[in-house]
């Protein structure tokens, strides 16, 4: 058969064709993301204690995730280096999630029921760790969370060392409110269309009319899509809303939109004295694949800044820029963040509690980390006593031209973790302590077990 | 006569050499400033002067810089001597450079008037000489409610000559004498705040008029709000318009290139973000090299940037047709995951060289805008990649429709085996239109990588909006595409606002969708279907 011949049929394509391959060539390009490999099998075996790494190394969430895998293995060298714990070394299993929040599930089930591992530090986004979660609840795994999130949450079988709600994004306003901040008194909540931002804008919404007495009317929300590009029209929006210069922006955009975003904003002249925007999900690590300038004097609340000058600081930055020179990271990219430092610390976390309990076991584990403290680049880092979240101070830094920020302002006394906002949630709290069943509603000063009530 | 002006201009400078009438002596003031007990008293005259050359003491005062030296006050210099408060140096009787004595204390500012030297100083930046530092000051001295603050600002005002920030000092000016007792001078403040079509003052002139008692006031104000608002309707309107017009050129030049390799040629090219891509890193690549060999032209790698970006995507195309592509013509269902694979290999091949954290600076003069009128500005980088846009477009057209080597193609295209019968070499002119599709598609990456993201994951937000609008426009049909991407861009930017709530920019993406499956469900070969003896034949 010619080639000519077959040729024309797609050349000059009758209707069924045509519809066919263009149908096809958009589902093929919906399908793009979806794709994925079988993980490779491990053999349990005895000797060293194993522990997971869930953090997404390809895809879209790879440039926030992937430094993280990088302290974590740098915590599991200094452990080992140090002689292991309980006379065993730690054994990291690295696994690639992909951004892809099935394979999280996927990936959690094959650490806990294939390797039987001790631990798992994992996940980033709040999806990840909401598909994860049924399974380590069943499989009675122990995963440490690394991020700020949204709370509304307190599971059994996780540590959340990130910050909540009360611990970043409610003094990140406090900031605004206050003469330093430049008395703001509008605000324009804009986020990625997911649950991290919708439940933080529900939180700070409540916050700001409830407790600040801001007037609805002067409270703006706005959510856009992943991989967003077109900020113009939201940009347009921003300006007007903030015309007047008492109104800033509260920014929970993620990942790679943020760069249309900040371009848009400085390319339009809305400039960071008039109309400041803080931002919630981008420390210096995304800061370093942005192009900075348009972003210099804009703001971010986090518990860690790598330009900190603490002891404990200088040191760790040292450490982790000797390990990235040595894993062949570039010089430049080798930063450190909020995310970073408590993934890094977690780690330390878990071995000292390790050591503690005398065992590797779950529970054990989980009871030795009660109101357990270990020295952090911010001072004394502790674990509550009860919640499984952790107490940290909350800087405010100003973006520099260098992609580092300029801490201008600190919470004076460390801030206790509420996994349940107490602006959302009166009187609901969390206790995994001694006797405790998880999260319970205060009713006439008695404990009211959600669990119970579910079962 | 020259000396005269002379004195005169360095009065208008930092350094004034005596006191003239309307500069104090800061002499005598400085000496005040030593004394704790007058201290207060000396930094509110200082105040009282308004002028830019008392920052320098101000500054060393809360710097702890300043000293006295034989019964005036010095200021400590950078190289550890003494200058007077003018900034000449002082000489000691040998004639060397004078220094503080051994252990001897800089005048201490007290505590409590920290607070106090602080806002004087965040009020002197509005001499400062960056006009954008000047303009921030402006408004923040405008939006303070404090009516001391009046003679500084007329005092700058009087020798601001930049053409931008004169407008924002006369703002914050009315602004502040909006709170002024007399009605006269609110009722004149109102009406320069309309004729200055402040959008800025609106929310206070709002709040004025309802509180406001005297007639003639409150109908300036109403004037002037009414002005406002009018104007900033029209305003809105255009910069809706021209949002939907860079959104339409951004999708325009991003699937120019699938216009040829799929409109034109029927090429399923699930690649063609990752062209995009390559442009992209193109640019990453040259900005990198000229910040490391060429730092003096930094501003101008981009000139280089974009005609590479053409010739590397064009290789990589062409290398892709003569090597695969080649060999599966008319089997689409192949092509496309064929094509598909080649995508996921640039794109993991991007992350291993590349990495995650790549970045690409729009050169200088790319930043900020055209502003047309006060508030409404046309990004530069926008403005440039409608014209890139309209630019490929007409230079495609050109090709294909007035010149020889677009006859054959399109006579390719059309009919092969009479083409090839003719003397045409179908072979080498698939390879070169395939290469040409994807060189479209590696300009529209380099000049994206201007307002967008570059990582390897790029091509996937491209390549959905590209196929939309070939297929929208009709396949193999340029104007097609022009119409379909200016049509999808202006109705997103129109439906957007109309939605409104919170989710706008979702919403009107999922609308667009919609209207696009309802026509292609009534006119399944798009706005402008291909016609010929041909496609009637099939």
């Amino acid at each position: 058969m010619s080639k000519s011949k077959p040729r024309a049929d797609v050349l000059s394509p009758s209707r069924r064709s045509f519809l066919k391959a263009s149908a096809l060539g958009i589902a093929g390009a919906g399908l793009a993301g979806n794709l994925s490999f079988p993980a490779i099998l491990r053999a349990q075996e005895k000797g060293p204690i194993k522990v997971g790494v869930l953090h997404s190394l390809s895809g879209t969430m790879a440039i926030s995730e992937a430094p993280i895998k990088e302290v974590v293995l740098m915590a599991i060298g200094e452990i080992n280096a140090a002689g292991g714990v309980l006379g065993r070394t730690v054994e990291p299993i690295v696994e690639d999630p992909a951004s892809n929040w099935d394979l999280f599930a996927e990936k959690s089930k094959k650490l806990l029921l294939q390797d039987k591992v001790a631990a798992v530090f994992g996940c980033w986004t709040s999806v990840s760790r909401k598909s994860v979660l049924p399974v380590f609840e069943k499989n009675n795994g122990l995963l440490f969370y690394p991020v700020q999130y949204e709370g509304e949450e307190c599971s059994k079988n996780v540590i959340y060392t990130g910050a909540t709600i009360n611990q970043q994004a409610t003094p990140g306003v406090d900031y605004l409110m206050s003469p330093e901040g430049g008395n703001k008194k509008r605000f324009y909540l804009l986020g990625s269309d997911y649950v991290y931002p919708r439940t933080t804008n529900k939180i700070l919404r409540l916050y700001l009319t409830k407790v600040k007495k801001v007037p609805e009317s002067d409270i703006a929300e706005e959510y856009t899509p992943f991989h967003h590009q077109d900020y113009q029209t939201i940009v347009g929006k921003v300006k007007s809303f903030s015309a007047a210069g008492d109104a800033a922006v509260i920014n929970t955009i993620n990942g790679d939109s943020n760069v249309p975003f900040f371009k848009e904003l400085a390319n339009q002249g809305v400039t960071a004295d008039r109309t400041p925007t803080m931002s919630y999900s981008f420390a210096e690590v995304e800061l370093q694949t942005l192009d900075v300038k348009p972003l210099v004097g804009h703001l971010a609340s986090w518990n860690y800044f790598m330009s900190l000058k603490t002891p404990e600081n200088l040191k760790w930055v040292k450490a982790y820029k000797v390990w990235a020179k040595n894993h062949n990271i570039p010089d430049k990219q080798a930063v450190t963040d909020d995310p970073m430092m408590h993934a890094y610390l977690h780690v330390h976390l878990w071995a000292k509690a390790v050591k503690k309990a005398e065992s590797a076991e779950v529970e054990p584990v989980l009871k030795a980390l009660e109101g357990l403290d270990i020295p952090s680049p911010v001072g004394k880092y502790k674990v509550d006593e009860k919640n499984h979240h952790t107490w940290k101070p909350v800087y405010i830094g100003k973006i520099r031209e260098d992609g580092q920020f300029d801490v201008v302002w600190k919470t004076k006394a460390w801030v206790a973790p509420e996994p349940w906002s107490k602006v959302t949630y009166a009187n609901r709290a969390c206790d995994w302590s001694k006797g405790g069943k998880g999260t319970y509603d205060l009713v006439g000063g008695k404990r009211v077990w959600l669990s119970d009530k579910q079962s | 006569m020259a000396l005269l002006i002379l004195l005169g201009f360095s009065g208008q400078g930092a350094l004034g050499a005596s006191p003239r009438p309307g500069v104090p002596d800061l002499g005598a003031i400085g000496t005040r400033l030593a004394d704790p007990a007058t201290q207060k008293e000396a930094i509110l005259a200082l105040q009282e002067i308004a002028d830019p050359s008392v920052e320098g003491l101000l500054r060393a005062l809360k710097d702890g810089a300043l000293y006295t030296w034989k019964g005036r006050v010095a200021i400590l210099g950078d190289a550890g001597t003494l200058n007077d408060i003018h900034g000449a140096p002082l000489l000691d009787p040998q004639g060397q450079p004078a220094s503080p004595a051994d252990g001897q204390e800089a005048i201490a500012l007290e505590e409590e008037h920290f607070g106090l030297v602080q806002r004087l100083l965040e009020r002197l930046e509005i001499f400062s000489s960056n006009p954008v530092a000047r303009k921030s000051a402006a408004f923040k001295l405008g939006s303070s409610r404090d009516l001391t603050t009046l003679p500084v600002l007329e005092k700058a005002r009087n020798r601001e000559t930049n053409r931008e920030v004169r407008p924002v000092i006369e703002e914050a000016l009315a602004k502040l004498k909006l709170l002024a007792p007399d009605p006269a001078t609110r009722a004149a403040a109102a009406l320069s705040l309309g004729q200055l079509k402040s959008e800025a003052a609106l929310p206070q002139l709002r709040s004025l008029l309802s509180r406001e008692t005297d007639d003639r006031v409150k109908q300036a104000l109403t004037g002037a709000v009414q002005h406002i608002e009018s104007f900033l309707r029209i305003r809105n309107v255009v910069a809706e318009l021209f949002s939907g017009v860079s959104l339409g050129a951004v999708l325009l030049i991003m699937s120019l290139g699938l216009a040829v390799t799929f409109g034109l040629m029927g090429i399923i090219n699930m690649a063609h973000g990752e062209m995009l891509m390559l442009g992209s890193y193109t640019a990453y690549v040259v900005q990198n090299l000229f910040a490391s060999h060429l730092v003096v032209y930094q501003d101008y790698y981009f000139f280089l940037a974009l005609p590479l970006s053409f010739a590397v995507a064009g290789l990589v195309g062409f290398l892709l047709e003569i090597g695969i592509i080649r060999f599966l013509y008319g089997r689409p269902l192949e092509t496309l995951i064929l094509t598909w694979g080649i995508g996921m290999i640039l794109q993991q091949s991007a992350r291993l060289v590349f990495g995650d954290q790549t970045s690409v600076n729009s050169p200088t003069w790319f930043r900020g805008g055209l502003e047309a009128v006060p508030g409404l500005i046309f990004p530069w980088s926008r403005i440039f990649i409608v014209a890139l846009a309209l630019a490929s477009l007409l230079a495609l057209w050109m090709l294909l429709h007035r010149s020889s080597v677009g006859v054959r193609v399109r006579a390719v295209m059309q009919n092969r085996g009479m083409a090839s019968c003719l003397g045409v070499s179908t072979r080498r002119i698939d390879a070169l239109t395939f290469a040409l599709g994807t060189a479209l598609a590696g300009v529209a990456g380099c000049a994206l990588a201007l307002i967008g993201t570059v990582d390897p994951e790029v091509g996937k937000t491209y390549i959905v909006d590209s196929f939309m609008v070939v297929v929208l426009g009709g396949v193999g049909n340029l104007l097609g595409a022009v119409v379909a991407s200016f049509g999808i861009g202006l109705g997103n930017k129109i439906l957007e606002p109309l939605i409104g709530g919170t989710a706008g920019a979702i919403y009107a993406k999922v609308a667009i969708l919609l209207v696009v499956i309802w026509f292609l469900q009534w006119k399944p070969t798009g706005l402008f279907p291909a016609k010929g003896r041909a496609s009637d034949t099939q």
